[in-house]
């Protein structure tokens, strides 16, 4: 899940400076679960627009707002009161945010920051395990990913600042090369201790990332 | 063939320090330092340590080259892609430096550009097989370079580090990428150095015993605080904190490591932290 979070009201109130209506759009899937961008949120934010002064002239919860063409459709759909509105203010994801700006050339507002993609420990409570390199070396690491966990996305063992377990860059963190090892003695094997992992391969998702599944 | 490596290479007991580049462009000071250390193998020059923004040590190590003082130069995997990395390496070669020490480098969050975005492209391991690639002649891709360069490369290893068995493997995976000598954090438990060492010396790998001046009781609990892999036994906390000149028993306590150093490594690598003048006093 893509994890996303309210910016500042302080920020927010800058960035809408000047537009007075406004249409609101959340997101049925990630920034509900978040509690960024769900219906609750979005029914909070009108509230809080009208204290400005501000009106809204309408809302939708779409239903995965990274998906491109659904947005598009639920825009038309609410056509009349998109065009009444000064600007979208949407709360989603930074992907969500841009399928309504690749939509509409209307002033878009993000009202959230993109974090991670994220698991879930329990509610309320996210974290990276997998930050989406493209050349996947979990099967070699026990299932435990180094380019994510390790703060400094070592391939080849700890460095220097292991300490008792822990990570140098955040004591409260473990060292994932540390638990890697450990779940590699566990089940018996070298796994990636084996070899001497060569040098990433950053070029295996081009940026922007682009992907087509093959008939 | 740089003398750190004729002499490692001829079985002679190696001692090299380290001065840090200015942060600025007045050198005189780091200049000053590195003379009082002229006379030892080599002089590391470290590379933004703690993630602190200073001068480039290539630059720094040139300026010693030219006054004939030998320098091993830093290099962190942090600050700089693979691309960068392999153009450093050959300017260095270009201006006169063999000797280097290649590391992961310390996570940005604790410098003074906390936020920085961290490079980490490649771990110390890969730049080491780097190194070794631009010394046969080709570059990372595999590209032929119009003169070679040469290097002596060394890697950083910290042998208190636990679980033992997890660092040693590093270790040993860095003997395979081509290291030819390393330099260790500072130990200070003369137990589990034996340790360390009597698996090392079956690598065949110069090890030189980090060696890190304690000027007193504060600054050892500080270390054993804040720095990963760094332990001063509380009787060397004791005899700190006695001791009527607490600097003049962290010289004798340096120079007791050197002596063990002598027993079990190849050299040892001082960091006396301001009092280079009592090098001399150390090495005893
Ligand atoms: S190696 Fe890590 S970052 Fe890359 S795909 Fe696997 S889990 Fe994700
Ligand atoms: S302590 Fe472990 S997790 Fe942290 S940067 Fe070093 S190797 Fe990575």
């Amino acid at each position: 899940m893509i994890i996303s979070e309210q910016k500042s009201r302080e920020e927010l109130q800058e960035l809408l400076e000047g537009k007075d209506r406004l249409f609101v759009i959340g997101c049925a899937v990630c920034a509900t679960v978040c509690k960024s961008g769900g219906e609750e949120e979005v029914f909070r934010m009108q509230e809080w627009l009208a204290t400005l002064g501000k009106e809204t002239t309408g809302s939708v919860i779409i239903d995965e707002a990274c998906h491109i063409m659904r947005a598009g459709r639920d825009l038309r759909q609410l056509k009349q009161q998109v065009e009444e509105a000064d600007a979208l203010l949407v709360m989603a994801c930074g992907a969500g945010i841009q399928s309504i700006s690749s939509n509409t050339d209307k002033r878009v507002i993000g009202a959230l920051n993109t974090l991670f993609l994220g698991n879930i420990r329990r509610f309320g409570q996210y974290e990276e395990k997998c930050s989406l390199c493209g050349d996947c070396i979990l099967n070699e690491t026990a299932g435990i990913c180094p380019v994510t966990n390790c703060a400094k996305g070592l391939l080849n063992g700890p460095c220097g600042g292991m300490e008792e377990g822990k990570c140098e860059a955040d004591r409260e963190i473990d060292c994932a090369w540390h638990l890697i090892y450990e779940r590699l003695k566990k089940q018996n094997r070298k796994g990636v201790f084996a070899r001497t992992v060569p040098p990433k391969n950053w070029g295996k998702v081009p940026k922007p990332g682009r992907h087509k599944i093959k008939p | 063939m740089s003398r750190l490596e004729q002499q490692l290479a001829a079985g002679q007991f190696v001692v090299t320090a380290e001065i840090a580049p200015p942060k600025g462009i007045d050198t005189a000071q780091a200049l000053e330092k590195a003379r009082l250390m002229a006379n030892l193998s080599a002089v590391n020059v470290t590379d933004n340590q703690g993630a602190n923004m200073r001068m480039s040590p290539l630059a720094m190590a040139a300026l010693l080259v030219r006054q004939g003082i030998e320098p091993i130069l830093q290099l962190t995997c942090r600050d700089r892609n693979r691309m960068a990395l392999q153009s450093d390496l050959l300017g260095a070669a270009a201006l006169g430096l063999e000797n280097l020490l290649l590391l992961s480098g310390d996570h940005a969050r604790f410098g003074d550009h906390p936020k920085a975005r961290s490079v980490f492209d490649l771990d110390s391991i890969q730049l080491m097989q780097t190194v070794r690639g631009l010394t046969e002649g080709t570059d990372m891709t595999g590209k032929i370079l119009h003169g070679a360069p040469r290097f002596f490369a060394g890697a950083a290893v910290t042998p208190e580090a636990e679980p033992f068995e997890l660092m040693f493997q590093k270790f040993a995976k860095k003997v395979q990428a081509g290291t030819r000598f390393f330099q260790t954090q500072a130990v200070y438990d003369v137990e589990k150095l034996e340790r360390f060492m009597g698996e090392a010396n079956r690598l065949g790998t110069p090890v030189l015993l980090g060696v890190l001046l304690l000027k007193s009781a504060r600054m050892a609990e500080f270390l054993n605080r804040n720095i990963p892999g760094v332990r001063v036994p509380q009787a060397l906390i004791d005899r700190l904190a006695s001791a009527p000149v607490p600097l003049e028993e962290g010289i004798l306590i340096a120079r007791e490591m050197v002596g063990h150093a002598r027993r079990l490594c190849q050299g040892a690598h001082l960091m006396t932290l301001g009092h280079e003048e009592r090098i001399a006093d150390i090495l005893g």
